[in-house]
C-alpha cells in the first residue's frame, strides 16, 4: 500500500504517524505543516480512544475519494499521552464493540476496503487481548 | 450610553422555495421588516448583509431601490449573522447612523454541507479520506461529552423531539409536524449517537431587523427592544473545532464561553436573569452542550433539565423556541438572525401560540460554527 499522502509515516518498521512540533510552544499537531515553525516529530504507536462516530453514508465527492460503493466506517480521536489526540479510522473491530477508553494501535487501511493497492489511510486497531 | 433598539422584524418562512432565490427571500424578509417599523427604504442609512451560498447581499439595492445607500456585504461562516449584526450595532453606537438594517439569507443545495480542504487549510489527503463532514465532528463531541458527563441518548431524542413540538407552532418554521420520541430514537442512524431527526439540514430563508439609536426609535414611538449587548468571538487554544485532524490532549475553552461570558459582562446580567434563550442546535447534543458552555447549567445538569422539562416553552429557560436549526433548517447566513428575530417577537409578546408566558424582558441569542467562531446577543425590553 502506497500513502495517501506525503509526509504523514515514518519509513521506520513498523511506521509511525509524524506529528509537528511547534518550535516555541512545544505544541504537536499532526499532521506535520509544512511550515519552519514546526519540527517532525514521530508520534507514539498507542494510545486510547478518546470519542468515535460511524460515518453511515457516502460523504459528497469531491472531495471523499473513497469506492462508490459505500460501506459504513468508524472514525475516531485517539489520544497519544503527552503528545496530542489525532483524528483517523478504527478498524478491525465491530461497531458496537467500540468504547472510549479503549486501548488501540496504528495501523492504516486501504482506501478502499476492497482494494488493496488503493491509498493507505492512517487508522488505529484494538491492542491484542481486546481485539 | 444610549442603547441600540431593534424597532423592525422581518422573515422570509425558513425551508425550501422553489423559484425564488436567496437574495429574493431576502428583499421579501427586508420589506417586512420596514413594514413592521413604520418606515421607508429611503430612510435606511447603511445595511450590513450576510449570505454564505447565495450571492453577494448589496444586490438587492435593484429591487428595495437605488438610494445609493451604503451596503456592506459579511462572509464569516456560521456566525455571518452575528457579525454583520455586531457590525450594524457598532455604527450606531458610534454616532455615526441613526438608523441601520442586517439582513440575512441563503439557500443551500440538498444534503449535507460539501466544504473543501483548502478553504479551512487543510491538506487534500484529508477530504479525501472523507473527514470533510461536519456530521463526524458534531457526532464525536456529543459521544465524549455523554461519556463525560452521564448525558442519555433518550436526553438527545427529547430535544428533537421538542423542536419539531415548537416547530408546529412557528410559522416560520420548515419541519411543522410533531415527531415522536420513538419515531426519532429509532430512525436510521447518521453518525452514531444521531439519528437523522437529530441533524438540522441545510436550508433556506431570509431575515432582516432594523436597528435604530434609543432616540430615533422613541422619535417613531416603537417598543424599545434594547441591544444590550452582541459579541462575535473564535477559539481559544485547547478548543475542540469541526474539521480537526488533531486536537491538543491538554483540554480548554470554547469560543462560544468567551463569546458568552463577554456577553454577559457587558450586559450587566448573569445566566440566571435570562428567561428565555436560542442556543445553535444543528443537531441536538449541540443544544445541550450549549446550555452549559454558555453558563445555564454545569455540565450534566442537562439530564435532569431536560426530564423535567426545564428548556419548554412554559419551562424555567424555553429554549430555542421556535423549533431552532432542527425545526427551521440552516441557512447559514440568515440563521443567527432567525434567533435574534424570534427573540424580538416574544420580548413584544408577538409570539402566538409559541409565546413564553410571564411578559419576558431578557433574551438570549447564540450561535456557533466551523472553524471555532461563535456570536450572542442579549436583548431586553
Amino acid at each position: 500500500m502506497h500513502p495517501i499522502a506525503d509526509g504523514l509515516f515514518t519509513t521506520s518498521n513498523p511506521p509511525q504517524l509524524i506529528g509537528g512540533r511547534d518550535r516555541d510552544s512545544n505544541r504537536i499537531v499532526f499532521p506535520c505543516p509544512e511550515n519552519e515553525r514546526y519540527e517532525p516529530v514521530p508520534l507514539k504507536r498507542e494510545g486510547t480512544l478518546w470519542s468515535f462516530t460511524v460515518q453511515r453514508f457516502r460523504p459528497k465527492t469531491p472531495p471523499y475519494a473513497g469506492p462508490e460503493s459505500f460501506q459504513p466506517w468508524a472514525i475516531g480521536y485517539v489520544e497519544l499521552p503527552g503528545q496530542t489526540i489525532v483524528e483517523a479510522r478504527i478498524a478491525n473491530v465491530d461497531f458496537e464493540d467500540i468504547e472510549i477508553g479503549m486501548k488501540l494501535k496504528l495501523t492504516a487501511v486501504p482506501l478502499d476496503p476492497e482494494d488493496n493497492s488503493s491509498p493507505a489511510i492512517p487508522a488505529f486497531e484494538p491492542v491484542g487481548d481486546q481485539a | 450610553m444610549s442603547d441600540v433598539c431593534i424597532i423592525g422584524a422581518g422573515i422570509h418562512p425558513f425551508g425550501r422555495t422553489d423559484g425564488m432565490s436567496g437574495v429574493d427571500q431576502g428583499v421579501f424578509a427586508v420589506r417586512e421588516a420596514l413594514k413592521d417599523a413604520g418606515v421607508e427604504w429611503t430612510d435606511i442609512q447603511f445595511a450590513y448583509g450576510s449570505s454564505d451560498a447565495a450571492g453577494n447581499p448589496d444586490t438587492m439595492v435593484d429591487q428595495l431601490g437605488l438610494t445609493g445607500v451604503q451596503f456592506i456585504n459579511v462572509r464569516n461562516g456560521c456566525a455571518a449573522g452575528g457579525s454583520g449584526l455586531f457590525s450594524a450595532q457598532m455604527a450606531i453606537k458610534s454616532g455615526e447612523y441613526d438608523i441601520g438594517i442586517a439582513v440575512g439569507f441563503d439557500k443551500h443545495p440538498r444534503g449535507a454541507f460539501d466544504a473543501k480542504p483548502s478553504e479551512y487549510n487543510l491538506p487534500e489527503w484529508y477530504g479525501d479520506a472523507g473527514y470533510m463532514v461536519t456530521t463526524q465532528f458534531f457526532a464525536m463531541k456529543i459521544q465524549r461529552y455523554m461519556h463525560l458527563h452521564g448525558i442519555s441518548r433518550e436526553t438527545l431524542g427529547r430535544v428533537a423531539e421538542k423542536a419539531f413540538r415548537n416547530g408546529a407552532l412557528t410559522p416560520h418554521a420548515w419541519r411543522r409536524e410533531p415527531v415522536s420520541l420513538d419515531a426519532i430514537m429509532e430512525a436510521p442512524m447518521i453518525s452514531d449517537p444521531y439519528s437523522k431527526f437529530m441533524f438540522c439540514s441545510p436550508g433556506e430563508g431570509g431575515v432582516a431587523l432594523i436597528l435604530a439609536s434609543e432616540k430615533k426609535a422613541r422619535e417613531l414611538g416603537k417598543p424599545l427592544v434594547r441591544l444590550k449587548a452582541a459579541t462575535m468571538r473564535t477559539r481559544p487554544p485547547g478548543s475542540f473545532e469541526v474539521f480537526a485532524p488533531s486536537i491538543d490532549v491538554e483540554r480548554g475553552g470554547s469560543a462560544t464561553n468567551i463569546a458568552s461570558g463577554d456577553a454577559f459582562e457587558m450586559a450587566g446580567i448573569g445566566p440566571q436573569d435570562i428567561a428565555l434563550a436560542q442556543l445553535q442546535d444543528t443537531e441536538c447534543g449541540a443544544e445541550i452542550m450549549h446550555l452549559a458552555e454558555n453558563g445555564f447549567c454545569a455540565d450534566g445538569d442537562q439530564e435532569e433539565w431536560i426530564a423535567n422539562g426545564h428548556t419548554e416553552i412554559d419551562g424555567k429557560l424555553p429554549v430555542n423556541t421556535d423549533g431552532g436549526c432542527l425545526a427551521c433548517g440552516e441557512p447559514i447566513g440568515a440563521s443567527g438572525l432567525r434567533q435574534v428575530y424570534e427573540n424580538v417577537v416574544q420580548l413584544r409578546g408577538e409570539a402566538g401560540e409559541r409565546q413564553v408566558p410571564g411578559n419576558p424582558k431578557t433574551a438570549y441569542s447564540h450561535v456557533y460554527g466551523a472553524p471555532g467562531v461563535s456570536a450572542v446577543t442579549i436583548m431586553e425590553i
